[in-house]
């Protein structure tokens, strides 16, 4: 499964590269925001190139924006919720109550829970990777984007349903959604080699 | 001595309301040693954690080795700086194994010594002309421009050429070609060290060649970073696109781990360097033969030479074909690989690979343990199975326990440097340099500039 995942991306990487023949050029400029805690760096992408989502931009906002956002549509001092339920590394199961609006890297480090966000949310590393667990659930979060795929296939322990954290941002429709922590350690060997996932 | 000698007393006295900590240094302050760190005070609460550090600026690669066009991934030091700030952690910079401390000496004053000092030198490639002028490594013109104290005075010649060769596709070359190639007005609102500003204003430089021995399928470069260089405004890529198609052995080498990007390849290996006529001792082009892949097993294709050569003329070349690690004293090392031999982070006390002649209280962790590869999040689970080992090793009693063999640690430490006249930079004294860099930086519209030169920043530690 993971091998036709990777064989997609070189592909699909390959058919941009091969458009125009010879040479490929790039016209469209490179810009590059500073990032905020959480906040998403935005790249401009080719227009050729799919997934340029600019509905996925809009909902990452920063957490104070998006609360003052909820307040003023709702007009009541309690957010909406949804329920999250993590799957720890050694089994253990915390149900937590996410405000809509929130990553759920965020959620977790609100939680308490051990998850990694060495970027903090920027899109730069793949340690706040979370599987899953339900394929359905899986469907329902949209698709990623090109910069998270990057980042997810250098994840350990990748699987068919690994997300990152730091991109599924609760929405009604996820409520009940159970995330697998993955358990690295057991992927990991000391020559660096990375098994097949299975 | 008194005052050492009751507190001897007491600690076996009282060992079992309060137990000696368990002392541990960490040489090396870069991912590794932080993860380890962190991971060591979380696991075991009474420990003293020590990270010792060369120079007197924390955080190792990330902030010497990451490009100034990437901050977001400079974003994990806030998660390292917070555990400096623990209250049972210490940084301590400006104090460089084999020179300020021996290994012998920190084993004797530590009850657990981790290494993770990563990897400061060159893979070679041992071709005539390799000595030329123009011909530099690639992780010194890195240091360079990210105003690493060591590279400051590498003065790299911009200004005589159009032409830049990198030998190598990884990151670090996409790293190089696009800081040589990004438009200068871009570079300005980063943290690029001032000088290296300068000199990229000043270039000539607009084409840059990444050379690889075999094909786009196994370039080692991440698909971000191609995804970055075809972004950039007014950067043309050029790539064969007969390079382009992808065979069925190069299904099988996606399959075992690797992921694929297509790159711009040559497909050559590198012969020699020629030297310029005109210029004595400087280098004028790379000679250069094309390679073809063969299948020698599943998976594994190798480059083989197919006779034809070819001259590329240029002015300066970068060698990003891998770091390497250095040995100490004391240190059993594989110099072969490049690294400590090692089991799950437990120091071997030579290359036999037999697991029962091990270094106690030993360990390693990042680079020096598995190479140099992977990311910053790498170091992550490097660390988790340093850590675990070290806790084995404890539980098992491998290691003696804190109260039957208590060590004097940081105060011994820091009564040695003290003997030595070395100036130890605490994490507090980084701060300050820190702040300068930021004031610096806020006057000319960039995050931090950066102190370049050692005297600048042992002054602004201790100002």
């Amino acid at each position: 499964m993971l091998v036709s995942r990777l064989s997609r991306l070189g592909f699909r990487v390959a058919k941009e590269l091969s458009r125009g023949g010879y040479t490929y050029t790039s016209r469209t400029r490179y810009r590059q925001r500073p990032c905020g805690r959480y906040q998403r760096s935005l790249l401009e992408l080719l227009p050729e190139t799919r997934a340029f989502q600019g509905a996925i931009f809009q909902k990452h906002h920063d957490f104070s924006t998006s609360a003052s956002n909820n307040a003023s549509e709702g007009g009541d001092e309690q957010k909406e919720t949804i329920s999250v339920t993590f799957v720890l590394k050694d089994g253990e199961e915390m149900h937590v109550r996410v405000p809509i609006g929130m990553s759920i890297l965020e959620a977790a480090h609100e939680n308490d829970i051990e998850l990694e966000g060495a970027c903090e949310g920027s899109l730069a590393c793949s340690t706040c990777h979370v599987i899953v667990m339900d394929m359905e659930q899986y469907n329902k979060l949209e698709d990623p984007t090109d910069e998270e795929n990057d980042m997810l296939d250098l994840a350990f322990g990748l699987t068919e349903t690994s997300r990152l954290g730091c991109q599924i941002i609760a929405r009604p429709e996820l409520d009940g959604i159970r995330l697998a922590i993955p358990a690295a350690t057991r992927n990991f060997a000391v020559d660096g080699y990375v098994p097949k996932p299975h | 001595m008194a005052i050492f000698g009751a507190r001897k007393f007491l600690s076996r006295t009282f060992s079992t309301l309060s137990p000696e900590p368990l002392r541990v240094c960490i040489v090396g302050s870069g991912p590794a040693g932080f993860y380890t760190a962190e991971k060591m005070l979380k696991t075991h609460q009474g420990s003293q954690v020590d990270i010792i550090d060369r120079l007197p600026t924390p955080y190792g690669l990330v902030r010497s080795g990451v490009a100034p066009d990437h901050p977001e991934t400079k974003n994990v030091i806030n998660q390292f700086s917070r555990v400096a700030q623990n209250g049972r952690c210490s940084f301590l910079g400006n104090i460089t194994l084999g020179s300020s401390v021996s290994l012998a000496e920190l084993r004797e004053l530590y009850h657990v010594v981790v290494l993770a000092y990563g990897a400061e030198s060159d893979r070679v490639l041992g071709i005539p002309g390799e000595d030329l002028q123009g011909v530099h490594s690639a992780r010194e013109f890195v240091w360079w421009y990210n105003g690493h104290p060591d590279g400051a005075n590498l003065d790299p010649d911009l200004k005589s050429t159009d032409t830049a060769v990198i030998l190598g596709q990884g990151n670090v070359a996409f790293d190089v070609a696009r800081i040589l190639l990004q438009p200068t007005s871009e570079l300005a609102t980063t943290d690029i060290a001032s000088h290296a500003l300068t000199a990229l204003e000043q270039s000539s430089i607009r084409k840059v060649y990444l050379i690889g021995r075999r094909g786009p399928v196994q370039a080692a470069c991440t698909a971000k970073e191609l995804r970055e260089v075809l972004g950039i405004r007014d950067l043309y890529i050029h790539i064969k696109e007969a390079d382009l198609k992808i065979t069925p052995a190069d299904e099988d080498f996606f399959g075992v781990g690797g992921w694929g990007c297509c790159i711009l390849g040559l497909w050559l290996s590198n012969e020699r360097f020629l030297e310029s006529y005109g210029n004595k001792g400087y280098v004028s082009a790379v000679h250069l033969e094309k390679t073809a892949l063969k299948g020698v097993g599943p998976g594994k294709q190798i480059a083989m030479g197919t006779g034809q050569f070819e001259d590329l003329a240029c002015g300066i070349v970068l060698k990003s074909i891998g770091y390497k690690s250095v040995p100490v004293d004391g240190l059993p090392f594989d110099n072969q690989k490049g690294v400590v031999p090692n089991i799950k982070g437990r120091v071997l006390s030579d290359n036999s690979g037999d697991p029962t002649l091990l270094e106690n209280g030993l360990y390693v962790c990042g680079w020096l343990k598995r190479g140099p590869t992977g990311i910053i999040g790498t170091n992550l689970y490097c660390a988790d199975e340093t850590v675990a080992s070290v806790s084995e090793d404890l539980e098992q009693g491998v290691l003696a326990s804190t109260t039957s063999l208590p060590k004097p640690g940081r105060g011994g430490l820091l009564q040695i440097l003290d003997d030595r006249n070395i100036r130890v930079v605490p994490f507090s004294a980084w701060e300050k340099i820190d702040e300068e860099e930021k004031r610096l930086g806020s006057l000319i519209n960039k995050p931090r500039e950066k102190l370049t030169k050692w005297d600048d920043l042992l002054k602004a530690a201790t100002e």
